[in-house]
């Protein structure tokens, strides 16, 4: 026989429908190894955390892990409530509110970002978002940068007491996690 | 703690270990013939097989109301109760059964620097009433009531047939896809307690079983007739009992079975239509050619 | 690499500009493309490729799965649960592994009787055999590494057994062996330490194999592949390109494969390993039978066939070296095959009674590992023992002798003759 391959062979319905069929079984594959990479049952069931709020007296602060990442948990004083809901939005760089309870685009007024009837308890993922440290403020020698709130020591993104950017180079308002009060001292994350 | 620690630590344990052993599952082998395990019929059995989702929740019953009172299930989550191709309780129920547990949560520390109880939660294993083995051989008189989330594949059935046979049936389980073994086992096993033949002494605080491998082991029968209350109209009797637990227990030890045999059936499927083309194809390939 | 040259012309430029730089294409379309392949070929010589891809699939299923796993003697049997029971999919590609394993060795025996049988290890092919022996040895050592992570029950009297086979060098020179055992180890017993060990080990080995396979595929690439006929290739109308023929048959064989591959992913992963290995490894409970797995029982048995006597013969306290040098020696016999054969005629399908002694010989195979399922007592050590005779004659007495005494059929003059019939072959001419 010669050694070269039959065109007419190549093009035969059959070996295309063959080859294909093999193609796309391979292809279907690579899904359950694309999929197991992805959080797993027990991860996802770990996605809700109780915090039991009572120990943290006004004006202290408590970090807490949800996910594994670190959420801030601030009783906040009347002074520091009066300073960021008398705030203006337009001197945000960052309007938005960045609830995950709420939709987007909901305007980032203090109200907003707190809970109604617990406007003194703000909490947050305390992850910069800039590049993702974590900001300073938590305790009470930290430094809280210009406007007493949180203060990010890797590129100096300034944070005020609603969690908001105000200054540095931060794109947007510290996240606030999916939360509710499940009693007056207890809230459940996630 | 490392195994070397322990072994050396434990060195006591090891003789009364060893002691026991030689009384009890080693001599299994030694025996001509283990004892005969009859094959039930499962309905997650052979190739088509799936769970019954109302025998899972019976047998869970049963878990509950018997075995937990010795046996754990730690590799069992209470949310795996809730998912599909499980029991597949309500996800309300299984919080209030899982916050009810009576054995909890070791959790902590707390910000005293203690460890603390907490009632169990929906991502929290279904633990046994003991912490470990230690306290479980202390409560049992010696004897080790091992957790039961794999139990069912932890255990098989052992033919012993001729060898000219053993080929065949291999080949005959294989076609059928068997693998129900464990399941056999656990049902002989609960049913398996009869009064000893008269030439055997039972030993102190053991119990005379025909399924077990040396016939004598330290766990009373656990199931008698109309000790749980069935909702759904089975029967109480032992043997269903035995049947549901053990069903139950061949899904805590293989909680994926129902989603591997549906998506094995496509597989399979696939693979047929994809090598019978591939087939025809050759051939075409290969029509100019005599080979 | 072969005789052949390649026939390949870039038609881009920008296969035009790799060709004169790096010409793998080239290559790929010599070795694997235009390749010649005997027109003759059965569907036993798509087990080649069927090796291949088992081989892919056991790198990327085991990749994948060392991304859950946790190589922690407190771990280790934990995170294998949490791969059946949370990781998504976890259950698919932890059974594709398992059961992987064994199909990888299904494949390799078949691929290694066919060689046997149609005397593919005869010259010019001693160095690819051997190559091919080393890949054997290497894939044994990469699947005993690998049942130890598990870490059940049966993984870790497994280690227990098998390290302490090298104790057995104590009776050679004192100390010898427990030193070596210890090093294995680690420690004093088998332990979290030797886990580590093994799991690090187990995941550089298969590289290794695929080096060595690399070089089984170049040495195949020089000499050719043997043929049904065992005859050379002697004219070009003999062969035809690897493809579209020979790889348009390969994945016909690959996928009647994948057939029996996926029943046991699917229907049966748990059929091919031990119930004690869903036990988690417990340093002071020993399971009253100890078993390997199923591709082992040969070698295991011959292994256990040395005890105090053999076959009436005392062997006092070397009966464990023996034991040991004759398990190692199965295996290794296998390499001097070429020179141990003395017949002129490679298949056997020429060769009445070596077709006899090769039958034998598999039975002598299925019988051994039958015997390693059993337990080492009573009339079961007897026929290991008179079984590990059978296994050495065939090599040490079957191979030299009969290609001696026997007389071959008559062979066709060319594969074409054996393919197409005297006349058609000679109308060829």
């Amino acid at each position: 026989m010669t050694s070269h391959v039959d065109d007419a062979n190549r093009r035969d319905f059959l070996v295309v429908a063959g080859n294909a069929f093999a193609a796309v079984g391979a292809a279907s594959l690579i899904w359950p190894f694309v999929q197991q990479m992805n959080p797993d049952a027990s991860a996802k069931a770990m996605a809700s955390t109780e915090v039991d709020l009572a120990p943290v007296k006004e004006g202290q602060a408590i970090t807490i892990m949800w996910r594994g990442k670190p959420v801030f948990v601030r009783n906040r004083t009347k002074e520091e409530v009066a300073t960021a809901v008398e705030v203006k939005l337009t001197e945000l760089p960052d309007e938005e509110a960045r609830n995950g309870a709420l939709p987007e685009a909901t305007p980032a007024t203090d109200a907003n970002r707190t809970k109604q009837g617990h406007e003194n308890w703000i909490v947050m993922v305390g992850i910069c978002t800039h590049l993702g440290c974590i900001p300073k403020g938590q305790s009470m020698n930290d430094a809280k940068g210009d406007f007493g709130g949180w203060f990010c020591p890797c590129h100096g993104s300034h944070y005020d007491t609603s969690g908001r950017i105000r200054k540095g180079p931060a794109p947007r308002n510290l996240e606030v996690p999916p939360y509710e009060f499940v009693s007056d001292t207890k809230i459940k994350i996630g | 703690m490392t195994t070397m620690k322990r072994r050396l630590t434990s060195t006591l344990v090891a003789a009364s270990a060893a002691a026991l052993l030689a009384s009890s599952p080693a001599t299994a082998s030694s025996e001509a013939h283990g004892p005969e395990i009859t094959r039930q019929q499962w309905s997650f059995g052979g190739f088509r097989g799936q769970y019954d989702q109302a025998q899972l929740q019976r047998g869970f019953q049963i878990y509950k109301e018997v075995c937990s009172a010795c046996h754990g299930l730690s590799r069992v989550y209470f949310r795996n109760l809730v998912q599909p191709g499980g029991p597949g309780f309500p996800e309300e129920s299984v919080k209030a059964l899982a916050a009810e547990w009576p054995n909890q949560i070791t959790d902590g520390p707390n910000d005293e620097g203690q460890m603390f109880e907490r009632p169990a939660r929906l991502a929290d294993p279904i633990r046994g009433p003991y912490k470990n083995e230690k306290e479980a051989r202390a409560a049992q008189n010696g004897a080790y009531p091992p957790d039961l989330s794999l139990i069912a594949k932890a255990r098989g059935v052992e033919r012993n047939p001729s060898w000219w046979t053993h080929p065949f049936l291999m080949l005959g389980d294989i076609f059928a896809s068997y693998q129900e073994g464990g399941a056999d086992y656990l049902t002989a096993l609960m049913t398996g307690y009869v009064d000893p033949p008269a030439d055997v002494k039972v030993n102190d605080g053991m119990y005379y079983n025909t399924a077990f491998p040396g016939h004598q082991l330290a766990m009373p029968s656990p199931l008698s007739a109309d000790a749980v209350p069935y909702s759904d109209g089975t029967k109480t009797t032992v043997e269903n009992y035995a049947k549901d637990v053990s069903a139950f227990l061949s899904w805590a030890a293989d909680p994926t079975l129902d989603q591997r045999k549906r998506m094995g059936w496509q597989v399979m499927l696939y693979l047929f239509v994809t090598t019978v083309l591939l087939y025809l194809g050759k051939r075409r390939v290969w029509s100019k050619i005599k080979h | 690499m072969s005789g052949h040259t390649s026939s390949y012309e870039p038609t881009s430029r920008w296969g035009k500009w790799w060709d004169e730089r790096l010409p793998i294409p080239r290559m790929m379309h010599g070795q694997f493309v235009a390749f010649p392949t005997p027109r003759n070929l059965n569907y036993l010589w798509t087990f080649g490729g069927i090796l291949m891809f088992c081989l892919i699939a056991q790198i990327i299923t085991g990749i994948v799965l060392a991304m859950h796993y946790q190589s922690s003697d407190v771990l280790a049997f934990n995170s294998v649960e949490h791969i059946r029971r949370d990781v998504n999919f976890g259950w698919l590609i932890r059974n594709m592994h398992a059961v992987g394993a064994s199909m990888f060795f299904i494949a390799v025996y078949i691929h290694i009787f066919r060689g046997l049988y149609y005397g593919s290890y005869k010259a010019p092919r001693e160095v690819l055999w051997i190559l091919g022996v080393i890949i054997l040895l290497a894939m044994m050592a990469t699947a005993f590494l690998g049942y130890t992570l598990p870490w059940g029950q049966m993984s870790f009297w497994g280690v227990t057994v098998i390290t302490n086979l090298f104790s057995a060098l104590d009776t050679i020179y004192t100390g010898l062996g427990t030193a070596i055992v210890e090093w294995l180890w680690g420690g004093y017993s088998v332990s979290g330490v030797t886990l580590n060990r093994f799991f690090s080990l187990h995941y550089l080995l298969p590289f290794v194999l695929t080096g060595i396979v690399i070089l089984h595929i170049w040495a195949l690439h020089v000499s050719g592949q043997n043929n049904p006929t065992g005859l050379d290739i002697k004219e070009p109308s003999e062969s035809v390109p690897m493809h579209p023929y020979a790889t348009s048959k390969d994945i016909v064989g690959m996928f009647a494969f994948l057939i029996l591959f996926a029943w046991f992913v699917f229907f049966l992963p748990d059929y091919l390993g031990h119930p004690d290995n869903y036990t988690e490894a417990n340093p002071l409970v020993t399971p009253p039978h100890i078993v390997p797995e199923w591709y082992f029982l040969p070698f295991y048995a011959i292994l256990r066939a040395f005890t105090g006597s053999f076959l009436g013969i005392p062997l006092g306290s070397f009966a464990k070296l023996f034991g040991v040098l004759a398990m190692f020696a199965a295996v290794l016999i296998l390499a001097f095959a070429p020179w141990l054969d003395t017949s002129r005629v490679r298949s056997a399908k020429y060769r009445p009674l070596f077709k006899w002694a090769f039958w034998a010989f598999a039975f002598t195979c299925v019988a051994l590992g039958y015997l390693g399922s059993k337990p080492a007592e009573g009339v079961y050590v007897m026929w290991a023992q008179i079984f590990t005779v059978l296994y050495f004659l065939f090599f040490l007495v079957a191979m030299p002798v009969l290609g001696l005494i026997e007389t071959p059929k008559k062979l066709p003059r060319s594969i074409n003759e054996a393919v197409l019939g005297p006349d058609a072959a000679a109308a060829k001419h």
